[in-house]
C-alpha cells in the first residue's frame, strides 16, 4: 500500500502503513460520528420512522390477525400459539431496517445538494473510508430504530433469550449494511432529488412486500416465489423468524445467514466502487 | 506555489476552460475575475482535485493534481461558493470533524480549533448549531474550516457572494488579516472589481474559459486610460477644436471624446478628483461652453471587462470569422442585453 503523506508528516513521523491505517480509522470514526449526531438531532425522522412500523404491526397485525387463521392448518404446528401479529413481527423489524437503511443511504443526495459531500471529498480521505463511515452510520441508525421495536415485542408476547438477542443484532446489522450499501449506491448515481420517489416505489416497497414479511412463502405461485428468492430481505426475515419464533421457513438458518453475509459483502463492494467513481461536483 | 500548464476542460462539446496558463507565486493573493459561467469555479475545482482536466495539468505546492491528488488535498484549504458545513452540527463540531478528516494531530486539535475560531470571531458562538448562523457567520466558519489544517494554499470561491455591504467589508478585513497572520497563498474568485482591487496582488481576468488579461489591479486600470469625467454641456454647438486644444495643454488629460449631438463631453484623466476644478476653470473661460452637469467615474469591472473582452473578441474574429456565435456564458452578449433593457 502506498504511504499517504500529509502535511503533518514530519510532526507525526508517519513512517509505517500502520499509522496510515490508524489515521483512516480516525477519519472513519469522524464520518460515523457526524451521521450519528445528525440522527440524534433529527427527532422528526426518528419519530416518523418508528411510527410507521407500529402502524403496520398493530393495525395490519391485529386487523388481519382477527380474521385470518393462517397457521391452524399450515405446516407450523398449531400448538405454537403464534398469531398473525407475532408472525409478521420479524417482518416488521425488517421493514423498519429497509426503510431506515435505504433512506439513510439515499440521503447522500441531500449531502450533495447542500455541498457537504464536496467538503468531505476535497479532504484527504479515501472514498472507501467515506463509504464505510456512512454505511456504519446507517447500521447504527437502523439498529436503534429496530431496538425500539424489539422493546415493543415484549408487549405482543415475543420472548427473547441472551443468545437470541445476539443473533437478532447480528442479523439486523448484516441486513442494514446490505441495504445501506444499496441506498448509498443508488444515491451516488443520482444527481437530483427527483429520483427519490423512484427509489421508494421501485426499491423500498418491493423489497418489503417480496420478503415474506407479511405472508408465509410456502404456497406461493412460481413467479412470486422466484421474486422472493431474489430479495435479500427474505433471508433476513427468515432468520429473524427462526430466532424469535422458532419457525423454520423455506430456508435453513445457515442458508439465511450465508445469503445475508454474501449480499452484505457484494453490495458493500458495489457501493465502495460506486463511491470511487462518484462525481464530486 | 501553483503552476497551471495548458489546462483544458471540456464538457461534452462545450469548452469550459481553454488553454489556461498561470503561475501563482508564494504568499501571493491572486484573483480570478470574471462573470458567472466564465470558468472560475471549474478552474478552482480542478486545482482542488475535485474534477479532472481534459488536457494539461497543474501543480499545487509542488504536487501534481493528477498524480498526487491526496498530497494536493492535504496542502490546500477551500471555501466553496455555497456554505458546505453541516448545519445540524455546531460550528465547533464541524471544525472537529474536519480536524479529524485532515488528520490534525490529536495534541494540536483543540488549540488549532480555538485559534481559527478566534481568527474569524466565532468563539462565543461555537456551540450553536450552524443553522442558527447568519450568512456572514457561515462564510466565516467556512474560512475557519479552510484554515484549520494549516494549508499552504487557500482557495476562496466568491467569498462575499450574497453578503450585504457591511458583512462584505468585515469579510475583506478577515481575508486581509489572515493573509498577514497565516502567511499563505490565497486564490480567490470574484466578479466584483472593487473586491479584486482591494484584496489582490494580481488579477487574472477570465471570460469564456480564457485568461484575457493578467496583471496587478493598478496596471489593469492604468491600461484602461485612467478615470473618466463625463460632462453635459448647455450649448450643443461647441468648438471641439478649441476645447481639444485647451485641454490637451494639461498633462493629466489623456483623451477627449465629444458627442456633439448630445452635448456630451468625455475626458479621460489621471486623478480626476484633484484635477476636475482645473478642467472646469478652463472650460468656463472658453466661449460658448457652459457645463450643466458633471459626473466622475472610476473604471469599473464593466469598463475593464468591456475593454479586454472586446479586444479579445476583435482579435479572435480576425482569426476565425465564420465561427458560430455560441456565446453561452459570454460577458459581452449579456452586457449588451442589460444595455438594451
Amino acid at each position: 500500500m502506498i504511504l499517504k503523506e500529509g502535511l503533518w508528516k514530519d510532526m507525526l513521523n508517519m513512517e509505517t502503513n500502520n499509522r496510515w491505517i490508524e489515521l483512516e480509522l480516525v477519519k472513519l470514526y469522524a464520518i460515523w460520528l457526524r451521521e450519528f449526531k445528525v440522527f440524534l438531532r433529527e427527532k422528526s425522522r426518528l419519530i416518523a420512522s418508528t411510527f410507521t412500523p407500529l402502524l403496520w404491526l398493530f393495525v395490519i397485525g391485529e386487523g388481519f390477525g382477527a380474521t385470518t387463521d393462517l397457521f391452524g392448518t399450515a405446516r407450523f404446528a398449531a400448538d405454537t400459539n403464534i398469531g398473525y401479529q407475532q408472525f409478521i413481527f420479524p417482518g416488521i423489524i425488517c421493514m423498519s431496517v429497509i426503510f431506515t437503511s435505504v433512506f439513510f443511504g439515499s440521503y447522500i443526495i441531500w449531502d450533495r445538494k447542500f455541498d457537504f459531500l464536496k467538503s468531505v471529498m476535497v479532504a484527504p480521505v479515501s472514498r472507501t473510508t467515506i463509504f464505510l463511515g456512512k454505511a456504519f452510520g446507517g447500521m447504527t441508525t437502523s439498529l436503534i430504530q429496530a431496538a425500539i421495536l424489539l422493546i415493543v415485542g415484549f408487549v405482543i408476547g415475543i420472548h427473547y433469550t441472551p443468545l437470541s438477542m445476539v443473533f437478532i443484532i447480528i442479523i439486523i446489522l448484516l441486513l442494514s449494511f446490505t441495504l445501506t450499501s444499496l441506498g448509498l449506491t443508488l444515491g451516488s448515481h443520482m444527481e437530483s432529488l427527483e429520483g427519490f420517489q423512484l427509489i421508494v416505489s421501485f426499491v423500498v416497497f418491493p423489497l418489503f412486500f417480496l420478503s415474506g414479511a407479511l405472508f408465509p412463502l410456502d404456497n406461493l405461485p412460481t413467479w412470486l416465489s422466484i421474486l422472493t428468492t431474489l430479495d435479500p430481505v427474505t433471508y433476513g426475515v427468515g432468520a429473524l423468524r427462526e430466532v424469535m419464533l422458532g419457525i423454520t421457513g423455506m430456508n435453513s438458518f445457515a442458508m439465511n445467514i450465508g445469503v445475508l453475509l454474501l449480499s452484505a459483502i457484494s453490495l458493500g463492494t458495489v457501493g465502495a466502487l460506486s463511491f470511487r467513481r462518484m462525481r464530486a461536483v | 506555489m501553483i503552476t497551471i500548464k495548458n489546462l483544458f476542460k471540456q464538457y461534452d462539446n462545450v469548452t469550459v476552460l481553454n488553454d489556461i496558463n498561470i503561475e501563482v507565486f508564494d504568499n501571493e493573493v491572486f484573483g480570478l475575475l470574471g462573470p458567472n459561467g466564465a470558468g472560475k469555479t471549474t478552474l478552482i475545482h480542478i486545482l482542488a482535485t475535485l474534477i479532472k482536466p481534459t488536457a494539461g495539468t497543474a501543480t499545487v505546492n509542488g504536487y501534481d493534481i493528477i498524480k498526487n491528488p491526496s498530497e494536493v488535498r492535504s496542502s490546500i484549504g477551500i471555501v466553496f461558493q455555497a456554505p458546505s458545513s453541516d448545519d445540524m452540527l455546531s460550528g465547533y463540531e464541524n471544525l472537529k470533524l474536519h480536524s479529524l478528516l485532515y488528520a490534525v494531530p490529536k495534541e494540536l486539535r483543540e488549540k488549532r480549533i480555538s485559534e481559527v475560531l478566534e481568527l474569524v470571531g466565532l468563539t462565543n458562538r461555537k456551540d450553536d448549531q450552524v443553522k442558527k448562523y447568519s450568512g456572514g457567520m457561515r462564510r466565516r466558519l467556512e474560512i475557519a474550516r479552510g484554515l484549520l489544517h494549516k494549508p499552504t494554499v487557500i482557495f476562496l470561491d466568491e467569498p462575499t457572494l450574497g453578503l450585504d455591504p457591511s458583512s462584505r467589508e468585515v469579510m475583506w478585513k478577515y481575508i486581509n488579516r489572515l493573509v498577514k497572520d497565516e502567511k499563505i497563498t490565497l486564490i480567490l474568485t470574484t466578479h466584483y472589481m472593487e473586491e479584486a482591487d482591494f484584496l489582490c496582488d494580481r488579477i487574472g481576468i477570465i471570460d469564456k474559459g480564457m485568461i484575457i488579461a493578467l496583471d496587478s489591479p493598478t496596471q489593469l486600470k492604468e491600461r484602461l486610460g485612467g478615470e473618466v469625467i463625463e460632462m453635459e454641456l448647455a450649448n450643443k454647438y461647441v468648438d471641439k477644436v478649441n476645447i481639444d486644444h485647451l485641454l490637451k495643454q494639461c498633462n493629466f488629460v489623456r483623451k477627449i471624446e465629444l458627442d456633439a449631438k448630445k452635448g456630451r463631453l468625455l475626458i479621460y484623466v489621471d486623478d480626476a478628483s484633484h484635477n476636475l476644478p482645473a478642467i472646469l476653470k478652463i472650460l468656463n473661460n472658453t466661449n460658448n461652453t457652459e457645463v450643466e452637469s458633471v459626473e466622475l467615474r472610476s473604471p469599473t469591472l464593466n469598463d475593464v471587462f468591456l475593454k479586454f473582452a472586446q479586444r479579445h473578441v476583435t482579435r479572435k474574429q480576425g482569426h476565425d470569422e465564420d465561427e458560430d456565435d455560441d456565446s453561452e456564458g459570454g460577458f459581452m452578449e449579456r452586457y449588451a442585453q442589460y444595455g438594451n433593457k
